[in-house]
């Protein structure tokens, strides 16, 4: 391989994130203490550099690095998302850092990492590309979700992540040894030549495939193996709960996508089965043990893995109105859920959080807003309409129906039925309880901005769906065949 | 040439005593181990299957497990430090904080 | 070079173990019985570089050490990478060269990230 400016030029936004994430190590060592929050403006500018330079690439699909690295309106559209999710997360998380003590720099340049592996991730052409981008965004994680090192659950939650992520991806590598031994190849579009017609070798491609789906179902946290997330998620700081469950999660879903519906598209009726029971045992979990959470970062975490389950449904059939429709979900599902996190981590009673559902009660007396814009989200992830949350489901049931799999749409909405019922919990205790603790919703400037953000356009996604449609419906060219 | 179904038994083997490890043993520095052993069983099944492949690529991949092998162990190693400051124990059993 | 139908390529590795074993074997035993015999304590006592044992060895092992350790793993495993570029220096030229430094700068700001945060020091 030599010099080409066109792969430099084609992963620049990476190479910025790079680069300005190794500036952030050494300026934390330098920087004082009181002056932290610059950093954080730093770290905005950055995404922001790189989100410009991102939308500068659009339209260009391009294999670069001789197909390791592919460059399309698809990864372009996982990466704004990414963006957009790291931005609120920073908003959200300068006053939470001071009040946690936890205001390290190191937290923004690890931010940026996984962002970098995130990004990796989405637009990786090849197993090699898109194992190293699994990990350099799990590494990060691992580290953040351990932030608060004097904190047992943190610590704690730390641990167990770290534990089954590297134990996971130890068995998706095994799956992807298999792949190649049976293929001879790595790329993802390789892969895919060959196991239309894999010959004698089809129980090869079969433990592969069945390897690296384990890990895909890990990395998205859908049932069987989502028993991280309710732990990690309660553990970890909350801004670092959010973004895991935002972007992490859909930049797995990115590649879950691309490489189900790219490599293995010719045994498409081996794995529809395993994703339709994945798909209905999250949404069956994720729905009905949330019921019984009474921690609001828990319920969350099992809603998160009951959303897997719906948005999976769309991956049953590679078509264009599938595809449309988990773009869809996800970008919704962001806003939604960084915007519940971030009104959790501003609930503040002596000291620490208002993570309990009992901590929301009453809320609706004392700051109306803060109970309105917690109400929006709240009834956009249960699907209630106007909200985009709504939307996001009628357009994947919609393509389940087409896909010719009408009961399993129904099984979908007698789970979001049920799952309405928690979400309705909190927010009847909002609204309908007088207030007793002494819990104090504590927003900032940045923080006001961040929910003004998300709560709007869960709002505007849901009323006024057009310019975001046809920004998605842009973005599905050149995936398809 | 020694056939290739014997690599594959080889590192399936390793595979499944560094997953039987992870799932029985107590002590998270053993744990830790038995996840380098299952991704070394996979390091020989890429060597393997590359050469008799005749493709190098996988080679290339086994430098890249290595390299994020290291930085897991350094992480995990970091994370049991800290985990140890606050419980003095390396018990998994013991990490029961959050229900699961 | 070795394959299944000649085993008789595998005949000097069965040397080599039987000669290793044998020398190992007959030295111990020869050893044993040309020496005088003459056991006391001091002599029986396991040494450190001539000092006397002060505790069992068995002891826990300062953090510290797995600090280093995990500076060292990450700063010893950058070799992989080195050593494929050394090997193919010539092919890759130019290219491979700016690429190597820009590993290095990477690196190198881990490395200044450590020694800034004292994880170099003993104390």
């Amino acid at each position: 391989m030599s010099f080409s400016a066109v792969n430099i030029l084609g992963t620049m936004p990476e190479i910025y994130l790079t680069f300005f994430g190794c500036i952030l190590l050494i300026l934390e060592t330098m920087i004082p203490k009181e002056k932290r929050s610059w950093l954080a403006y730093f770290t905005i500018i950055a995404l922001v550099f790189a989100m410009v330079a991102s939308i500068g690439l659009n339209g260009k699909g391009l294999p670069l690095y001789s197909g390791l690295y592919i460059v399309d309106p698809f990864s372009n559209f996982f990466k704004i998302i990414i963006y957009i999710a790291a931005i609120i997360t920073i908003l959200f998380s300068l006053p939470y850092l001071d009040q946690e003590d936890i205001h390290l720099g190191e937290y923004y340049a690890f931010i940026l990492f996984s962002v970098v592996g995130m990004m990796v991730m989405v637009s990786a052409g090849d197993l090699i590309t898109l194992f190293l981008g699994i990990e350099l965004m799990s590494l990060c994680f691992y580290v953040l979700v351990g932030l608060k090192r004097d904190d047992n659950r943190s610590v704690e939650a730390s641990f167990k992540y770290f534990l089954l992520g590297s134990f996971t991806a130890a068995i998706f590598l095994f799956g992807i040894s298999f792949l190649y031994g049976a293929a001879g190849t790595e790329t993802i579009s390789g892969l895919a030549g060959f196991i239309s017609n894999p010959g004698t070798l089809k129980p090869m491609v079969m433990v592969g495939m069945i390897l690296t789906l384990v890990g895909f179902t890990f990395k998205v946290s859908a049932v069987p193996f989502h028993m991280w997330t309710p732990d990690v998620y309660e553990g970890a700081p909350t801004v670092v709960t959010g973004f895991m469950a935002t972007a992490g999660k859909i930049a797995a879903f990115a590649v879950f996508l691309r490489v189900f519906w790219v490599a293995f598209s010719g045994n498409r009726h081996d794995w529809d089965i395993l994703i339709i029971l994945v798909s209905i045992l999250s949404m069956a979990v994720g729905n009905i043990v949330a019921i019984m959470q009474t921690n609001l970062k828990r319920m969350l975490a099992y809603s998160s893995i009951g959303h897997a389950g719906y948005a999976l449904m769309a991956l049953l059939l590679p078509n264009r109105e599938s595809l449309f429709a988990l773009l869809f979900y996800v970008f919704t599902y962001m806003f939604m859920t960084v915007g519940a996190f971030g009104v959790i981590l501003m609930m503040r009673k002596k000291g620490v959080e208002g993570e309990e559902i009992e901590d929301f009660v009453g809320l609706s007396k004392r700051h109306p807003i803060a109970a309105l814009v917690m109400l929006i989200f709240m009834f956009s992830l249960a699907g209630i309409p106007p909200f985009g949350g709504f939307l996001a489901k009628f357009y994947i049931f919609f393509a389940v129906v087409h896909a010719g799999y009408t009961w399993l749409a129904v099984v979908g909405i007698i789970f979001a039925a049920i799952g309405a019922y928690y979400y309705l919990k909190v927010v009847m205790a909002m609204y309908m309880k007088e207030p007793n603790g002494s819990v104090v919703f504590h927003s900032s400037l940045m923080g006001r901005i961040a929910l003004a953000l998300t709560a709007g356009t869960t709002v505007i996604l849901g009323v006024y769906p057009a310019p975001f449609v046809a920004y998605i419906k842009s973005s599905l060219a050149l995936f398809i065949p | 040439m020694v056939p290739l179904s014997w690599y594959v038994a080889l590192s399936s083997f390793l595979f499944l005593i560094g997953l039987v490890g992870v799932l029985i043993r107590r002590n998270i520095v053993i744990v830790l181990l038995c996840i380098e052993i299952m991704l070394n069983a996979v390091n020989i099944n890429f060597v393997a299957f590359s050469k008799y492949q005749h493709v190098i690529d996988a080679q290339i991949f086994v430098f890249f497990v290595i390299t994020v092998a290291a930085a897991e162990v350094a992480i995990g190693l970091g994370i049991i430090i800290a985990i140890f400051r606050l419980r003095e124990t390396i018990n998994i059993d013991e990490f029961n904080i959050l229900k699961l | 070079m070795f394959s299944q139908s000649h085993p008789e390529h595998y005949v000097p590795i069965f040397l080599f173990l039987l000669v290793a074993v044998g020398f190992g074997a007959v030295s111990l035993t020869v050893g044993k019985l040309i020496r005088p015999k003459n056991p006391y304590k001091d002599k029986n006592a396991p040494y450190e570089c001539g000092v006397p044992p002060i505790n069992d060895a068995r002891e826990r092992f300062s953090v510290r050490y797995y600090v280093i350790a995990m500076l060292f793993l990450v700063f010893d495993v950058e070799v992989v990478f080195l050593y494929p570029w050394a090997v193919d220096f010539d092919r890759l030229g130019l290219f491979g060269l700016v690429e190597m430094m820009i590993f290095i700068f990477i690196l190198l700001v881990g490395y200044v990230y450590a020694w800034k945060k004292e994880a170099l020091e003993w104390d």
